[in-house]
């Protein structure tokens, strides 16, 4: 399976997914750390990818997502945005929308 | 190390109508983009305007940077 193809299994495998440097618990990056911070606060339920674990999708996802930073929320399958896009829906109330809806 | 300088001129030479403030300490930037080009646009789709205009810098180059965008 090619570095794609498993992450698009790891997003519709869960609706709510954080690729992301550490661990929710144990985040290893200040903006990391933020989101998953974010996600809690929210009750969400979510699924951490330690991209620090493996290299191939460290740098998959910023092939996949067209996006070059980490971390990178996904909802639904859908690409949400980095720790920016994500601080700010929260704070104007959309974050809540989005993982509900 | 790259400093703040640097990333405002890459910023607005790689994204026409803008312009940038930027601050960091050489491993972590904020970057203020102001482009009117930005009208419209979902705060995801502005940064990827920054993101483009930086290109390649992003690989290693800059290490953080975190967007803020305006359109005035």
């Amino acid at each position: 399976m090619s570095v794609a193809e498993q992450i698009k299994q790891i997003i519709e495998n869960d609706d709510i997914v954080l690729f992301m440097k550490g661990t929710p618990d144990f985040p290893q990056c200040g903006f990391s750390g933020r989101v998953a911070q974010i996600l809690n606060e929210c009750n969400a339920k979510f699924v951490g990818v330690n991209v620090l674990e493996d290299p191939e999708i460290r740098q998959g996802i910023k092939d996949f997502s067209k996006w070059p930073t980490i971390p990178q929320l996904y909802v639904k399958g859908e690409f949400i945005g980095g720790c920016d896009i994500v601080n700010e829906m929260f704070e104007n109330g959309e974050l809540k929308d989005v993982l509900n809806g | 190390m790259v400093t703040p300088q640097e990333i405002k001129t890459w910023i607005e030479t790689g994204l026409p109508n803008s312009s940038a403030t930027v601050d960091g300490d050489g491993q972590h930037f904020e970057a203020l983009v102001t482009c009117p080009d930005f009208e419209g646009k979902r705060e995801i789709q502005r940064h990827r305007m920054v993101y483009e205009a930086l290109g390649s810098k992003m690989d290693s180059t800059i290490h953080a940077l975190s967007i803020k965008t305006q359109t005035r």
